[in-house]
């Protein structure tokens, strides 16, 4: 499918002399801006009360979005990777914001089956596309530091989490007076109404410029002092490519498949749980030692460590390898998940500091994956790729929130559970982590069979010939 | 750090600093009003 010629990758080729530096920021605006997904707890119970409908209801739009971004980067990596990052960010802000605007009109209009359609369906679309949008590009632009470069991006997706809660909150509370905020207030439907015409325009304007200053490298660029034999030199890096369509008939793709899963899956059993997990693991009777303000100060940390562990763990694995970094967040985290199953309740600093490092862990997962696969597959199709891959984190998205509430609603009622009562669904946890570290042992270089022709014509050549 | 694209047959032109602050400065100072936010919450767990 061509596209447009303002989109064309070739019109966004680098002069000599262009400053990468400014390709960070055109990825983070569009990272920042669809990290808006996990900020819809702000308003969940007022679609609940608006739509006089239940949590569950209400929770399948974000589920809906979840699925939609897996389904889609997989779907749409190969075009994503073709077309190049324009194009990308261009249709995922058209998704992402006209998602916000379907939404707004289901909201207006007390037509709950919009909603579905316009933040899960085609709002999921766009979160897909603009998630790996940049991806490869930064690969490209930072082949001596891509663990930093994929790190910067996908710390933004953390970061926009963190912008569009109090964000939300404020506009909530400038469009319904009634609204303030604080506990037992609820804002009106017109006023989320509102705020999802407010995001949308906002994060339509905010992705196009980011879409506006990206740049492609020239074919052959690569940085000042740079030299790719270097690279070779290091294990599990190759400077061969391999296509989407090949990776996912390799055991390494499936092997990442199951360490993604696995990290993700244990990470969301801590982050779906924060807020009442703190209160029940320091529970006396019918109260909780930790206040509800409380709880809610360890979801901001735990926000800050989750996006803080995608730039600096990431950052971390250009140093130290990628296989050893997915040892650590394996590895350790099965540890510490071992540590807060026995000992988490003895003291609140015990468990927060277990909770906090587990969860930069969980970022630091994200946020080294495309660098992971770059070393495996080389930089040819890395956007499909990591596309295809992130399908685990559909799945995980699932499982995880599915594993802990199963487990918990076996155990007693919500507001009487205990410390003890998380211990199996945290086993559960500690044994993922052990088949996730076992898959990563098991990452070797990817068989030469599966390598592109040396002559093959790149991403971008093939693209340019085909435009001409 | 800057880093001049080293090879290319199109005539050369550097990227205005003006154009990265500005960029940097966008993108930046929404993840700092979040942060901030944040935090603030966040202290809340240490003081209430």
């Amino acid at each position: 499918m061509a596209v447009p010629s303002f989109l064309a990758r070739e019109r966004i080729v680098a002069r000599p002399g262009f400053n990468r530096w400014l390709i960070p920021p055109a990825a983070l605006a569009v990272h920042l801006c669809i990290g808006q997904a996990y900020a819809t707890s702000v308003y969940k119970t007022a679609l609940v009360a608006h739509f006089d409908t239940s949590l569950t209801a209400i929770g399948i739009i974000f589920s809906i979005a979840i699925v939609m971004l897996g389904l889609s980067a997989a779907a749409f990596g190969t075009w994503v990777d073709r077309n190049g990052p324009r194009a990308a960010m261009f249709t995922a802000a058209c998704f992402w914001s006209s998602g916000f605007l379907v939404g707004s009109l289901g909201i207006a209009t007390e037509q709950l089956w919009l909603v579905y359609l316009g933040y899960g369906v085609i709002g999921g679309i766009g979160l897909g596309i603009g998630y790996i949008s940049p991806v490869s590009t930064l690969i490209k632009w930072f082949p001596d530091r891509p663990g930093l470069a994929t790190g910067m991006a996908i710390m933004g997706f953390g970061g926009g989490a963190l912008i569009a809660s109090p964000l939300s909150r404020q506009l909530m509370d400038l469009y319904d007076p009634a609204y303030d905020g604080t506990a037992g207030t609820v804002p009106s439907g017109s006023a989320v109404s509102l705020l999802f015409l407010t995001l949308g325009l906002v994060y339509l304007v905010f992705m196009l410029f980011g879409a506006f200053i990206v740049r492609v490298p020239a074919e052959g660029w690569r940085p000042d002092g740079f030299d790719p034999s270097m690279v070779k030199k290091k294990s599990l890096v190759t400077t061969d490519n391999v296509s989407a369509g090949n990776a996912i008939k390799t055991p390494q793709f499936w092997l990442l498949w199951i360490v993604l899963f696995c990290n993700v899956t244990a990470g969301i059993g801590i982050l779906e749980q924060a807020s009442p997990m703190i209160q029940d693991f320091f529970r006396d009777g019918d109260t909780s030692q930790v206040a509800l303000t409380a709880a809610a100060g360890f979801v901001g940390l735990l926000s800050l460590f989750n996006m803080g562990g995608r730039f600096v763990w990431s950052s971390t694995s250009d140093y130290i390898g990628r296989k050893p970094i997915y040892m650590v967040y394996l590895g350790v985290g099965l540890i510490l998940y071992v540590l807060l199953a026995t000992i988490g309740s003895s003291a609140t600093w015990i468990f927060v500091l277990l909770a906090a490092v587990i969860i930069s862990f969980y970022g630091g997962g994200f946020a080294t994956i495309p660098a992971y696969l770059r070393d495996l597959f080389g930089t040819y199709q890395v956007g499909a790729i990591h596309g295809r891959l992130l399908t685990a984190w559909s799945a995980a998205g699932v499982a995880g929130p599915l594993i802990v509430n199963t487990v918990l609603d076996t155990r007693g009622t919500p507001g009487e559970l205990v410390a003890g009562d998380y211990r199996p669904a945290l086993f559960i946890m500690v044994g993922l982590l052990a088949v996730g570290f076992v898959a990563n042992l098991l990452v070797k270089p990817v068989a030469s069979k599966w390598h592109e022709p040396k002559s093959a014509p790149s991403t971008a050549t093939q693209e340019a010939s085909a435009v001409r | 750090m800057s880093s001049p694209a080293s090879t290319g047959t199109q005539q050369p032109s550097s990227t205005p600093a003006a154009l990265i602050a500005f960029a940097w400065t966008l993108v930046g100072v929404p993840l700092v009003y979040g942060l901030y936010q944040t935090v603030k919450t966040a202290s809340s767990l240490f003081t209430g």
